[in-house]
């Protein structure tokens, strides 16, 4: 059983093997341009050099901790704000679609705006990725305690439990599993738009990185640079995946 | 008599209810509406006065002007009909290769399981990330605009289609294979009419990334376009116009999203089944792909 599920995975590590193996052959004999796409162990040995000259785990790190500053001034908004919308039913149809729609429009492109405001620092990269961050969890938050099963609340209720009880010890505990997919989103939606902004903006960590070596025209050290982004955000998809799954047990 | 007594005096005292429910809520809005425009305003004031973002929030009438001088000006049309074409071949073609993509990939387990990874990796990844590939690849024209609208298009059509043909009925799929149709016959008579509503769920996402693509593409570097166009006036400092394109960009992506909301709607409507009276059942209601299936 455990034989069978590998296979997929060796047939995934193997094609991506053979892409690279491919990449490497066209480019030595000049079928793709080097000064396109680089020769995969060009971008392999480019690491070590992009870590001394930029210090890609220091970067990392900066663009690890605005995402967690914006992620923390998502969930100080998000989480109040969904709970006032279960509270209060009709703010809740008021404002829910427009926080989906939202959601869905290109907050990226008030970056000017925000530089104006804020200037070209640290605080528009948080306000930027805090946005994006916030509008999930609220709306999940609403719906993570809107759908609390009634068998739930009528016991609480048998048992005389008091409101702070009921919201601590029945509503939270049920609604965590949504709530946390809410905050997942919102995290990966806060990384995109802090990364896209360092790229846009040439500021901060990883997203500055691809933007300098690209403008210096170091190419290995450029894709060497995506791949590092790349690992990042599957880090963080993969990594809160598994909390999500440990949360939704089902 | 007593029961129809009993209905005729709740039905009105419930939907009088809900009546003043929804007055109650509109009153939100528009309450809401007016406070931020207010809010704004004393900004605005604020700043022309020097006090608060010197002219950086200007009056709304500022914009309102600004969004009229846009509509009037050559200029842009031509940024915008090249954001449009950008968008257009972008999305067509990211589509059209996705939807493939997903039905190889809805079709193989193996292939589904060993490439799923892969993609999950890169569908997570802030896209704007391989603008510098694209220009290399592509140049700064708008030939690289369309090939991040494409790659942009690309990932939520082919997981919704991928999705899709894993939601497909096995019966159909067996029937299909009990009349011996070859693999275009099962791709056009059994797998496109089973999962359009997916796809078209995937095509309503992906045209929404895909005006955000093509316009982050823009401001990176470009010669033209709604996004060029946004990028010069700040560099320029022209906060209201900058306002006012930012201000028809969310009208169009809002517009362009509604007109694939009622396509989605309408083809749920197509696709619901008929029910014993002869009436459509309502689409929406069926939860998108209980309908194809």
């Amino acid at each position: 059983m455990t034989r069978l599920h590998k296979v997929p995975v060796i047939v995934g590590l193997f094609g991506l093997l053979a892409c690279a193996v491919l990449l490497e052959l066209a480019v030595n004999f000049g079928w793709v341009m080097e000064i396109i796409v680089p020769r995969p162990t060009d971008t392999v040995l480019s690491f070590p050099s992009l870590q001394e000259d930029m210090d890609l785990v220091g970067n990392f790190f900066v663009t690890l901790g605005m995402t967690a500053a914006a992620t923390a001034l998502a969930l100080l908004i998000g989480l109040p704000f969904g709970y006032f919308l279960y509270r209060r039913e009709a703010y809740g149809v008021a404002y829910e679609g427009w926080l989906a729609a939202a959601f869905s429009t290109p907050i990226v492109l008030l970056y000017p705006l925000f530089l104006v405001i804020f200037g070209r620092n640290h605080m528009t990269l948080i306000v930027m990725g805090c946005i994006p961050g916030a509008i999930p969890i609220a709306i999940q938050t609403r719906q993570g305690l809107l759908g609390v099963s009634k068998t739930l609340l009528n016991v609480g209720r048998s048992f005389n439990v008091s409101e702070r009880d009921m919201f601590r010890k029945i509503m939270l505990p049920s609604a965590v599993p949504t709530i946390f997919t809410g905050i997942r989103i919102g995290v990966m939606y806060t990384l995109v738009n802090i990364v896209a902004i360092e790229y846009l903006i040439d500021f901060g960590g990883l997203g500055r990185i691809v933007s300098q070596m690209y403008d210096n025209f170091s190419i290995p050290e450029t894709y060497a640079a995506i791949v590092a982004v790349i690992l990042v955000s599957t880090f963080f998809y993969w990594g809160f995946g598994r909390v999500e799954k440990w949360l939704r047990p089902v | 008599m007593a029961q129809a007594g009993v209905i005729k005096g709740t039905v009105p005292a419930v939907s009088s209810a809900e009546r003043s429910f929804d007055g109650r809520v509109s009153r939100i809005r528009l309450l809401t509406c007016v406070g931020l425009i207010a809010l704004w305003e004393v900004v605005a004031t604020l700043g022309s006065y020097g006090i608060l973002y010197n002219d950086v929030v200007p009056h709304i009438w500022h914009i309102v002007i600004a969004v009229f001088y846009e509509l009037i000006s050559a200029s842009f049309y031509r940024d915008f009909g090249m954001t449009f074409a950008a968008h257009s071949v972008g999305f067509i073609s990211g589509a059209s290769i996705a939807v493939l993509v997903g039905i190889w990939l809805g079709t193989s387990k193996l292939i589904r399981e060993a490439m799923l990874p892969y993609l999950n990796a890169i569908g997570s990844t802030p896209k704007i990330i391989f603008l510098p590939i694209i220009f290399l690849m592509f140049g700064v024209g708008i030939e690289s605009k369309m090939a991040k609208g494409a790659m942009s298009a690309f990932f939520p059509v082919v997981f919704t289609t991928t999705l899709g043909m894993m939601l497909i009925n096995p019966v159909l799929i067996r029937v299909g294979r009990t009349f011996n149709l070859n693999k275009w016959q099962m791709i056009t008579k059994i797998y496109m009419p089973a999962m359009v509503n997916p796809v078209i769920t995937g095509f309503r996402l992906g045209v929404a990334i895909t005006v955000i693509g093509v316009l982050v593409a823009e401001l990176k570097f470009a010669d033209g376009g709604l996004g060029y166009r946004l990028g010069i006036y700040y560099e320029q400092f022209q906060i209201a116009p900058m306002y006012a394109v930012i201000v028809l960009i969310f009208a169009l992506a809002a517009a362009a999203n509604s007109g694939m909301t009622k396509l989605q709607d309408r083809v749920n409507r197509h696709m619901a089944p008929t029910t014993s009276k002869g009436k459509k059942a309502r689409a929406s209601a069926s939860g998108g792909l209980g309908v194809v299936n």
